[in-house]
């Protein structure tokens, strides 16, 4: 028996159409879990968050508790959050700087390198017992990309930078902005539950066509505030031109040339004139280190990045590392931080933040506006997907060429990929 | 011109602060702000950063603290659309620094959140108000809300005045 297609990609028809029980349904989680979140890189953390030896965090990971920590010889590594001997988690707290991890209950202890060192009366196990096989144990597979550390629990998964495939040219450009191409995130964490399906806010992180009525108070923002809003040419429906690209694997990218202003480095009114010359000084040195047209490349255009499955980075009216996890079919848990270059002055920086808080983050101008799109989307499908069962995407399919940032090409790429993963693919397969 | 303000006279305004948010008279609370004054929520995990270097949840200058209130009277802030309705609770008043006018105010809170189609967010934490002494009364220059809460959840959303 063939199970019914979830995801409808009939190019003759121009129709491409989403199930929503793919949203709903807690039989569709399970298999996410297994499918899509036990095989695909999944994004831990960031090096700069574990500066030194013992550094850690502990975070949930793909449903795990996890700990991502800096170990003796300074590499950052992943352990899972349990004990060896009965379960219980070894690190109860957020964050902090380790010598040990150590487990209450019994009383078992772990280096910073996971090694189990400490044994109440070891004596009285058998001699088949080795200390050195108990160990924390850590998933298959970790790796970095340019600080960000992934982990993969398929041991057979694809290398880091294969899976990353085109994302890695847009992680590029965002690091670009660094002099010294080093970032870091910031101190300090938006944590926010939204009441509805995780691939919800996927959607919604590069989606482009939800901005002028989701968002009319904050563009009426921007405008009142004397940042020029007219759309440059027919057919389009926001203030600048911008594209919607697949990435391979899953990834995909919305490019658009900005209007609404940027920390690196695109002055707007909202920054006040004290800011002016501290983003002109940060231009300058963009042009003088990239030449002229790389610098416009990295000061011009915004750019929200998803990386499959849920790590997303946008560069817009600042650089935001935000990633999020289902809790249940119906709710899921974000993360967001902000990202800045390491070189960055303490005026620049303080732009940074401030531009950040105008749009992002759960007391932002913008993002309520999306939590309650989200959750409206939930409200509405959760008890008719079965009367009214297929949601539309198929915007700009009937064009050929370019497709733009309020097309749903981008969309598309992240929706067939999960088809493609949920019907028992691997990645890169 | 300073003088010493007592206790009651801080609670009376919090009091009339809290009634006017609560009613959404959201002009009627402008007019108790300075025109320099700031208003903060911190991120729970690092309550007691600068914005000019920590991630805020909320760390707005006058104009910005302006701007949102004209967000919120607009029909198209969707997030409070209907509007929430909300009861505060303010208790455990202190003053705890006078310096001339101005003088230093902790006070917990705990704020009902109710929207339609929802549960209860019950917003717990403290506040830290600087206020001055002026002609016309007490005004707020500098209004941080902390929350308490570990895993702030739905509470992560702070579309209203916190």
């Amino acid at each position: 028996m063939t199970e019914p297609r979830l995801v409808i990609d009939d190019a003759a028809a121009r129709d491409f159409r989403v199930h929503r029980s793919t949203l709903v349904e807690p039989a569709i989680l399970e298999q996410e879990r297994r499918r899509i979140f036990d095989r695909c890189w999944i994004y831990v953390g960031h090096e700069s968050e574990i500066r030194e030896p013992g550094d850690f965090h502990t975070r949930n990971v793909a449903g795990r508790p996890v700990i991502l920590c800096r170990d003796s010889r300074g590499k950052p590594r992943v352990f899972l959050n349990t004990c060896r001997h009965r379960g219980a988690t070894v690190c109860r707290e957020a964050r902090g700087n380790a010598r040990l991890f150590f487990c209450f209950y019994h009383g078992w202890s772990y280096n910073r390198d996971g090694a189990l060192v400490g044994v109440p009366g070891a004596d009285a196990y058998p001699p088949s017992f080795r200390k050195e096989e108990h160990g924390l144990a850590e998933p298959p597979r970790v790796d970095s990309y340019r600080g960000f550390v992934f982990l993969n629990f398929d041991a057979q998964a694809m290398a880091l930078r294969d899976y990353l495939a085109g994302a890695t040219e847009y992680i590029d450009l965002v690091l670009d902005q660094s002099p010294s191409g080093r970032m870091e995130i910031i101190r300090g964490v938006q944590e926010y539950d939204v009441a509805a399906n995780w691939k919800l806010l996927v959607e919604n992180s590069f989606d482009d066509y939800h901005l002028l009525t989701t968002h009319k108070t904050w563009l009426d923002y921007l405008r009142n505030s004397g940042v020029e809003m007219k759309p440059p040419a027919q057919g389009h429906l926001l203030p600048a031109h911008g594209i919607g690209k697949e990435l391979g694997n899953g990834h995909a990218v919305i490019d658009n040339v900005n209007f609404r202003g940027r920390p690196v480095a695109r002055w707007i009114p909202v920054y006040g004139e004290a800011a002016k010359p501290e983003i002109e000084r940060i231009r300058a040195e963009l042009v003088a280190r990239l030449g002229e047209a790389r610098a416009a490349r990295v000061a011009d255009t915004n750019r929200n990045l998803v990386v499959f499955p849920n790590l997303v980075i946008n560069d817009g009216s600042s650089v935001t590392v935000r990633t999020f996890f289902p809790l249940s079919a119906d709710r899921m848990q974000v993360r967001a931080w902000a990202l800045g270059p390491v070189d960055e002055t303490a005026a620049a920086r303080a732009i940074r933040l401030d531009s950040f808080l105008t749009f992002y983050g759960p007391g932002g101008f913008a993002t309520p506006d999306d939590v309650e799109a989200l959750e409206a989307v939930q409200a509405g499908i959760g008890a008719t997907h079965r009367e009214v069962p297929w949601s539309v995407m198929s915007r700009g399919m009937a064009k050929e060429g370019e497709q733009l940032n309020t097309d749903e090409r981008h969309l598309r790429a992240f929706w067939l990929q999960w088809d493609r993963l949920m019907r028992g693919a691997r990645p890169g397969a | 011109m300073s003088r010493t303000i007592s206790r009651a006279e801080v609670e009376e305004f919090l009091y009339a602060e809290a009634a006017l948010l609560d009613a959404w008279d959201l002009e009627g609370w402008l007019a108790l702000l300075s025109d320099d004054a700031r208003y903060h929520v911190p991120s729970n995990e690092q309550r007691g950063g600068d914005p000019a270097e920590t991630l805020f949840l909320i760390a707005d200058d006058i104009h910005r603290i302006r701007a949102r209130v004209a967000r919120l009277q607009d029909r198209a802030a969707h997030a409070e659309q209907p509007r929430s309705r909300t009861r505060r609770l303010i208790a455990n008043v202190r003053i705890v620094g006078q310096d001339g006018d101005e003088l230093a105010v902790e006070a917990n809170f705990a704020v009902h959140h109710f929207r339609r189609g929802e549960r209860l967010r019950e917003y717990v934490g403290q506040y830290r108000y600087r206020l001055r002494l002026t002609p016309g009364g007490l005004r707020i220059i500098r209004r941080e809300a902390l929350l308490d809460a570990l895993e702030l959840g739905s509470l992560g959303s702070v579309s209203f005045i916190l």
